[in-house]
């Protein structure tokens, strides 16, 4: 029996009734691929998202269409999540800084001080 | 455009943390509390996880399905501006599913598997898409009011704690932002047309009232999980409370045009400043999700059908060597 609808577009595509369903297999979707989209020139890629696809043109491809179709992007970068190298969040302390780096803290050079006791000192 | 996920109280286990390891969930839930989102490799308790991803792989069916009922109309749009408007409103949805399956993916569960889960029957979507778009008129309703509900529900939250689904939320909501101004300018070109035009955005106003006072699922506030659901930010206000809040920013709204509402029992209660109404029909409701809607055969088939015939283009370039890995988003 073929399904009646109001939608003549599903009509056209004259769909079996059934209670037969396909089953995808695993990668049925692909891989995929990490997206980076650049506002505008002179500013950093940002990563936006992931899309999944068969190879990088065609990532490129879903990445316009997923992540610029309201303009706002003049350039896009794809890249295979599995070639990314990450760092854990549980591992975070690793971006801990020591306080007594204050070396390299621009606040921590007082040169005025320095100078303007130099000057109390040699104008006597 | 969105409909919320419906959790049945009865069926979930009594607690959601049962077996937990104490320290690691109160630390969980101190980052939560400290307006911290979490991460997709981050410990999390294991009812977390469950209902993140029931929860976002609905809404993600929930946009690839609404996109049939709203879709009807494209080939018969009344001008070429609202036929452009609509198709591009329908590719937003479809765009929106798939930055939801991506967020709903960083949990674990496959896009495989979540196609799977859909077209079996086995995962839900939004009850109000298997009801038909009967008129053009119809469309115009559902592109206002249902997406009016849905703007509702995901502002909600996208202010949640899972970090790749308020990402997610956070572009669908500004993109959305013109599909509830496309919807308002329908129904009120029909509202203040021809009689006939007002007849027919009547009728739609009257059929679809029903559907859209169950958008919001039923009264969750007694239910046992709804505490913890909400300390965890998974759920950001009750399902009463959202219904409260789109009946106080549209109803007025919709009498404003002279259209009415099939409730004699709708209006605001000015002492509890909130709305009273006859409470839906929630049998209907449970008939409907379980199978038994209009439509919920036809937007099975037709999904089913297009992943069939897609399947050999898909089988033509899958290269053997892939491996998957879970998206990062």
């Amino acid at each position: 029996m073929k399904i009646v609808s109001l939608d003549p577009r599903v009509n056209r595509s004259s769909i079996n009734q059934t209670e037969e369903s396909v089953v995808l297999k695993k990668l049925d979707q692909f891989q995929t691929y990490e997206v980076f989209a650049q506002t505008k020139r002179g500013v950093h890629h940002v990563h936006v998202g992931s899309v999944h696809a068969a190879n990088k043109k065609i990532a490129v491809l879903f990445a316009k269409e997923q992540y610029a179709r309201r303009g706002e992007c003049v350039n896009i970068w794809v890249v295979k999540t599995s070639d990314i190298a990450t760092t854990e969040y549980e591992d975070s302390d690793i971006f801990d800084t020591l306080d007594e780096k204050t070396h390299r803290n621009p606040e921590s050079y007082k040169v005025l001080d320095r100078i303007k006791k130099y000057k109390e000192r040699t104008s006597k | 455009m969105y409909g919320n996920a419906y959790i049945d109280p009865k069926k979930a286990n009594s607690s959601l943390v049962e077996g937990e390891n104490p320290e690691k969930l109160a630390e969980f839930e101190a980052r939560i509390l400290r307006g911290e989102k979490i991460e997709p490799k981050d410990w999390m308790p294991a009812m977390y996880r469950k209902q993140l991803v029931r929860m976002i792989e609905q809404h993600a069916h929930s946009e690839i399905i609404g996109s049939l009922p709203e879709g009807t109309w494209i080939t018969r749009a009344p001008g070429f501006r609202r036929k452009l408007a609509l198709m591009a409103k329908v590719q937003d949805e479809v765009g929106h599913a798939q930055l939801l399956y991506n967020a709903a993916e960083t949990l674990g569960k496959s896009r495989e598997d979540m196609i799977n889960d859909l077209i079996s029957g086995k995962s839900k979507y939004s009850n109000v898409f298997n009801y038909p778009a009967k008129t053009w008129a119809d469309s115009a309703i559902i592109a206002w009011l249902i997406d009016a509900g849905a703007i509702v529900n995901q502002l909600a939250n996208s202010r949640g704690s899972y970090g790749p689904y308020c990402r997610a939320l956070e572009r669908i909501c500004a993109e959305e932002s013109f599909h509830l101004k496309y919807g308002h300018d329908n129904v009120v070109f029909l509202a203040t047309g021809t009689s006939k035009q007002r007849e027919m955005v009547q009728d739609a106003l009257t059929r679809w009232w029903p559907p859209i006072m169950h958008f919001f699922g039923p009264s969750d506030k007694d239910s046992i999980h709804s505490e913890t659901l909400m300390r965890w930010k998974v759920k950001m206000a009750s399902n009463d409370d959202m219904r409260q809040q789109f009946l106080n920013m549209y109803v007025p709204k919709i009498w404003d045009l002279g259209l009415t509402l099939p409730d004699p029992n709708l209006k605001k209660n000015e002492e509890t400043g909130k709305w009273d109404y006859t409470e839906p029909d929630w049998e209907e409701f449970k008939r409907v999700i379980n199978g038994g809607g209009p439509c919920n055969a036809e937007r099975l088939a037709v999904r089913r059908t297009a992943e069939e015939n897609g399947q050999w283009v898909r089988k033509a370039l899958l290269k053997e060597t892939e491996t998957y890995v879970t998206p990062l988003s």
